[in-house]
Parts: structure tokens; C-alpha cells; sequence
């Protein structure tokens, strides 16, 4: 394809945020039509080769510094490839129940985040409503009590990080094959407090999200939708298991392509194309190829992916979850919000279970092994699975580093989203901003950390322009709420 | 009286920084009562609308984009505030300029145990920014008026920072408030 004579070329830069980590372009034949839309992820940080040369143990505290949203994700993900490392290949039950404490903690902030803070304002007051009122302070004004709930439930989960990690954000908790400390009764007892009031708010935010995802069925189902296989790790059981598991890939009839892949196995399953027109890779399962094999992660891919989920609240909102599809996999891109409450919930079910287990006041923190000279990661981060691996040389300094960041995987799926929306919403007519706006929602239900290759956070604002085949500027709308 | 206009954006940071502004938490509601929010990634503008009180930047330059955000943050704001270490000093994204840009692009495009590229191209359309040899700190390219260390700043070093701005008041950060991790 590629951009044609006469073509009208449309840019919305930036789509992530207002430095522009991320854009879309569009072009339009002469009819108007969408020929081509594209997601370009403008961002590049260059991690894998200057990390190398550094010592291994600093990899939990260095890597996380790529994403500040989900820096858990990154800290744990790298302190599990560094434990293979060590050898460490059973760790104590405290540090196993401290890290997993604080990975859930972690999702249920994540979640909060981007459902309260990024997502309500769409699914509120409208995907083209008054560009000045979506926002997070919009919904404040006008459901003071919902807005409250969101930072309050946000709150909850980075002081869980913070009391297994010692900070909300880039904490120093897990160390190469365990922890560096448990938590204490106090510490317990101050997250035991509110745990109550935040299942029963997870809860209502599981019935926010069905019930705006059944009540707009018809128009969701085609927007930004299409089949698509899905990836998660699981637990050996097949239960959801977002912090340790074997991968997992099923097609979009739900047929397994592969199943208890061992986490060190995963470039053998795994490749990633590169196009030259973003920063960001595009994975896919090497049996099938670039074109066909990739692959769709986060929360809708968990939902489908899994057996069943283990704590008794989110199991029935998953059943009733995937009882809309039947036995067939859950396709639908805005479906992503319901599916993240459901996540959420079962964060704070798992929350639970955890702080009344007495093994996190345990004082055996550490185990050491044989020590390898490599080491895999995987874990689901709150947007999909996420890859890190590592290998060291005999000074423990990294030789090579190799991440795949969750979003990453989404790329050719919000392509294929951004497309889709495009092509539906834009062709043919006069460009809007509420238009537009069609176009991030359908970004937005992926709930892009586009932070580990580039940013994404908040209200995306938006330029467009409208130049003609010679780049002469046609028309300008710029959204900025003035 | 109008309120006064908060204007933040994040360069080369990992949006931790801002993270920590909205660890905040309720806090942040009382902030949007006091100032009015103008280009930040909590709203919708695009372009910083109008003359603006204090400008806080996360994260330093690393690609053409970077510079030219933070230029048109130094016109548009009375004071301009480099919020954390990478703002301040580069932070982790420095880390890069112990190596070429060639070699990390080499690596993850080219090298990497699970790249296919079999034309060996590196992304390089007109539609992705031209990335910096370096990555800079955000005073290296314009004027910083103050510094705000921490990865990220606490949320109270936030919060004391923006009122002594406002009130003009000194500001002393004690013990953990003033810290480089
Ligand atoms: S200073 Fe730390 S928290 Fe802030 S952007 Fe840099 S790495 Fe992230």
C-alpha cells in the first residue's frame, strides 16, 4: 500500500499524549475513502544494549525506570530472570506471597488507573462529547462520588506496593531470588482495614463495566473488532495466573496453538517483526509467520485464555463474562474494560487471601542455587504478557537483554483497530474531532503503557491535519478544548 | 482573580513522575481547585493555551520531538521546574549515552534473539521522530528556573514545591523529601 497520488494524508499526532510519543496517520483516496491507517510509536529507548555491561542485580531496580505506571510489572518480571540466574528456583513461601502481594497490588492500582482516570470519561459522556468536560476532573464534577472511588481504590493499591516494595513507585523490594523484607502485622493490618469497601467497589466497577458493555452490545461488537488468537500464561491447572505460568496460545475459534510452554522456551514460539514505520515491534508466534501469527494479550486474552479463575467473586463474573460468546472465544475490543474490572476484582480477592496468610510475617527471605549464566522472566503485567531475559558473563555483568514489553504484542491488534475505526467512522465524511475521538477509544481499550516504548497516559490531544497529495495544508483542527 | 495555570508534560521519563503527582491522591482535587491544569497529560490540550504560571518537566531530551515540546514549554511558562532525575540529570535514558545510538538501535532491531528482520532495516520513516545522539537533561536545552530530585519526587515534595512557587516562599525539603531515588 502506501500513500498514492491524490491521496489526502491525515495526521493525528500525538494520539498517546501531547509530547507525541505516539500518532496516527490516515490516508484517504479521492473518494474519501480510508485507504490506509496507521499507528506509529514514535518512542525509542535503546535498553537492551546499554543495559548491557551493568551487573545483573541491578536489572529489577534499573529496568522498572521504562515505565513508571507499571513499574512493578518490570521490577518483578526482571527479578524472576534474575532468579534463574542465581539459581533460585523455589523461592520461600514469604518472599513468593510478598512479590505476589505486591504484583496484585499492583494490578489492582493499574486498573483503577486507567478505568476511573482514562477510560469513564468515554464511557460516560460519549466517545464525541464536549472535548473540555473529558477528562479525570470532569468526571469529579459530575460524579464526584465515582471520581473519589477511582483515586481512593488507586491509593489502596500503590500503598500495597509500598508496604512490600518501600515505595509507590520504583520500590526495592524484590531482589535476586527473593525479597528484602515481609510485611509487617501493622502493615497488614492497615491494608486489611479497607479491603472490604474495595471488593464491593471492584465489584461495582465489574457491573459498570458489563453493564455498559451489554447495553451498547450491538455498536461494540463493531467497533475496532475483529478475531484474533490470544496469549496468556497460565497456571498449570489452567487457572488465571497473572503472576507465574507456563504460555499458552489458543486461535480465534479457541483451538490451543500451543500450551505449557516453559517460560525459557518462549523465543522458540515467539518472533517479532520490524516495519520501518515504528519504534515498536510486532510479535507473532513463529509457526505461523508474521502475517498470520500475531496475537492479541491483557485482560480480554486472560479471559479467554483461562480455565477458570481461582477466587470465587471474579469466577462468576468471568462466567458471566464469557457466557455472551458461548464456548468460543470473546473477540469484542471494548470488551477489554469489562474484562479489566473483572481482573481487578480478583486482585483484591487475592489481596485478601494473601494478607491473611501468616507466611508474609516469615523471616526467610532469601535462597541461592547454582548460578546459570541466563535467565527468563514472564509475567502478565496489567496490559499483557511481558518477556524479560537476560544473559551475564562470569563478572555478573549482562551480555544481553531482550524485553517484550505487553503492549508491544497489541501492536498489529491496534492496528487493526485503528483501522477498522477509520474506516467506519471517517470514510467519506467530514472529519470531526468527536470523530476522531472514535479513533483513541478504540487505542484506549487496549489501555496502552506505551511508556515502556513511548507514553501513553490521560486524555489524548489532538492535531490534525489535512494536506493534499503535495503536503499543502488543506485543513487544521486541533482539539484543545479553548 | 484568575487562578494560576499549571502546564506539565513528560519527555524522555517513564511517567513515573507524574505518577507521583497523582499520588497525590484526594490531594489532587484540592490542587485543581487552586490552579487550573493547563497542557498536562489530565486534560485535553494540545498546545499550552495560554501564558502559563509554572511549567513542570519530566524527563530530558532524546529524540527531535523532546526539544521541541520543551522550547515551547520555556516560552510559554513564567517558571519552569525539571521534575525528577531525568528531567534533571538524564536518569536511566542516559544510561544510552555510554553507547552509540547505531549499536541500541543494532540491537533491538537487528541483533536480538527474537527479531525478524530479514532486510535488516532499522525504522527510519519520515512519520517517527529523528532520535538525538545523546540524551540531555532538560537544562542542557533551555533554561531550568528550579530542580526537583527524585525518581520519582515524593508527592509532598510535589505539593510543597508547587505552593512555595505560587506564594513565592522559600522552600526547605527536609529529610526523605529531598532525595535521588
Ligand atoms: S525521574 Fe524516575 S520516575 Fe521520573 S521519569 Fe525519570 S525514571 Fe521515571
Amino acid at each position: 500500500m502506501g500513500e498514492q497520488a491524490g491521496d489526502r494524508r491525515i495526521v493525528i499526532e500525538p494520539v498517546t499524549r501531547v509530547e507525541g510519543h505516539g500518532k496516527v496517520t490516515i490516508l484517504l483516496d479521492e473518494q474519501g475513502r480510508v485507504r490506509q491507517a496507521r499507528l506509529h510509536v514514535v518512542e525509542f529507548r535503546g535498553f537492551e544494549r546499554f543495559i548491557q555491561g551493568r551487573p545483573y542485580w541491578e536489572m529489577p531496580v534499573a529496568v522498572q525506570r521504562l515505565c513508571g505506571i507499571c513499574p512493578v510489572s518490570h521490577h518483578l518480571c526482571a527479578a524472576k530472570a534474575v532468579d534463574h540466574i542465581v539459581g533460585a528456583d523455589r523461592l520461600t513461601p514469604t518472599a513468593d506471597k510478598v512479590r505476589r502481594l505486591m504484583h496484585h497490588g499492583q494490578f489492582f492500582q493499574s486498573h483503577a488507573l486507567h478505568f476511573f482516570y482514562l477510560a469513564a470519561p468515554d464511557l460516560l459522556f460519549g466517545f464525541g462529547s464536549d472535548v473540555l468536560a473529558r477528562n479525570v476532573i470532569g468526571v469529579a464534577r459530575a460524579h464526584p462520588e465515582l471520581a473519589k472511588r477511582g483515586i481512593l481504590m488507586r491509593k489502596w493499591g500503590q500503598e500495597i506496593i509500598r508496604v512490600t516494595s518501600g515505595k509507590r513507585i520504583h520500590g526495592t523490594g524484590a531482589i535476586p531470588g527473593g525479597v528484602n523484607k515481609n510485611v509487617s502485622l501493622a502493615e497488614r493490618d492497615e491494608a486489611l482495614r479497607d479491603l472490604p469497601q474495595m471488593i464491593e467497589w471492584a465489584q461495582a466497577a465489574v457491573g459498570l463495566a458489563k453493564d455498559y458493555t451489554l447495553s451498547h452490545l450491538d455498536e461494540l461488537a463493531d467497533f475496532g473488532s475483529f478475531e484474533s488468537s490470544h496469549l496468556s500464561i497460565v497456571r498449570s491447572d489452567g487457572a488465571l495466573d497473572l503472576y507465574d505460568g507456563n504460555l499458552r496460545a489458543i486461535d480465534a475459534d479457541g483451538r490451543t496453538i500451543f500450551d505449557g510452554v516453559a517460560p525459557a522456551r518462549y523465543a522458540d514460539v515467539l518472533a517479532e517483526d520490524v516495519k520501518p514505520w515504528s519504534y515498536m515491534k510486532f510479535p507473532f508466534i513463529r509457526d505461523l509467520g508474521p502475517d498470520d501469527g500475531w496475537y492479541r494479550v491483557g485482560p480480554l486474552s486472560r479471559m479467554n485464555t483461562c480455565a477458570f479463575i481461582d477466587t470465587p467473586l471474579a469466577e462468576a463474573a468471568r462466567r458471566e463474562f464469557r457466557a455472551i460468546t458461548g464456548p468460543r472465544p470473546c473477540h469484542v475490543t471494548m470488551a477489554y474494560h469489562w474484562a479489566r474490572m473483572i481482573e481487578t476484582l480478583h486482585a483484591a480477592e487475592k489481596i485478601g487471601e494473601l494478607l491473611h496468610d501468616s507466611d508474609l510475617q516469615g523471616s526467610d527471605l532469601v535462597v541461592r542455587g547454582e548460578r546459570r549464566s541466563e535467565g527468563v522472566g514472564i509475567v502478565e503485567a496489567p496490559r499483557g504478557t511481558l518477556f524479560h531475559h537476560y544473559r551475564v558473563d562470569d563478572d555478573d555483568l549482562v551480555t544481553m537483554c531482550n524485553l517484550i514489553v505487553s503492549t508491544t504484542s497489541n501492536n498489529v491488534p491496534m492496528n487493526r483497530a485503528v483501522e477498522s475505526v477509520a474506516r467506519k467512522y471517517l470514510s467519506g465524511r467530514e472529519i470531526t474531532e468527536g470523530l476522531l475521538n472514535h479513533v483513541e477509544v478504540a487505542i484506549r481499550a487496549y489501555d496502552p503503557c506505551l511508556s515502556c516504548a513511548t507514553h501513553a497516559m490521560g486524555q489524548m490531544p489532538l492535531e490534525v491535519d489535512l494536506l493534499d497529495a503535495d503536503g499543502r495544508l488543506v485543513d487544521r483542527r486541533v482539539r484543545d478544548g479553548s | 482573580m484568575a487562578k494560576p495555570r499549571i502546564a506539565t508534560t513528560s519527555l524522555a521519563g517513564c511517567f513515573g513522575c507524574h505518577m507521583s503527582i497523582l499520588d497525590l491522591d484526594e490531594r489532587i482535587l484540592e490542587l485543581a481547585e487552586i490552579v487550573d491544569f493547563d497542557r498536562s497529560p489530565i486534560d485535553d490540550l494540545k498546545h499550552i493555551s495560554q501564558r502559563c504560571d509554572v511549567g513542570l518537566i519530566e524527563g530530558g531530551c532524546c529524540n527531535e520531538e523532546n526539544v521541541h515540546v520543551l522550547r515551547e514549554f520555556r516560552r510559554n511558562c513564567d517558571v519552569l521546574v525539571s521534575l525528577g532525575d531525568c528531567a534533571t540529570m538524564g536518569g536511566i535514558p542516559a544510561l544510552r549515552n555510554t553507547v552509540s545510538l547505531d549499536a541500541c538501535l543494532r540491537e533491538a532491531y537487528i541483533d536480538g534473539p527474537t527479531v525478524h528482520n530479514p532486510l535488516r532495516r532499522i525504522p527510519d520513516d519520515a512519520e517517527i521522530p529523528l532520535l538525538l545522539e545523546k540524551v540531555y537533561s532538560a537544562h542542557e536545552v533551555v533554561r531550568i528556573d528550579y530542580h526537583l530530585p527524585g525518581c520519582p519526587p515524593p508527592p509532598e515534595a510535589i505539593w510543597r514545591a508547587i505552593h512555595a512557587i505560587l506564594t513565592k516562599a522559600p522552600l526547605t525539603l527536609g529529610h526523605g523529601l529531598l532525595k535521588y531515588d
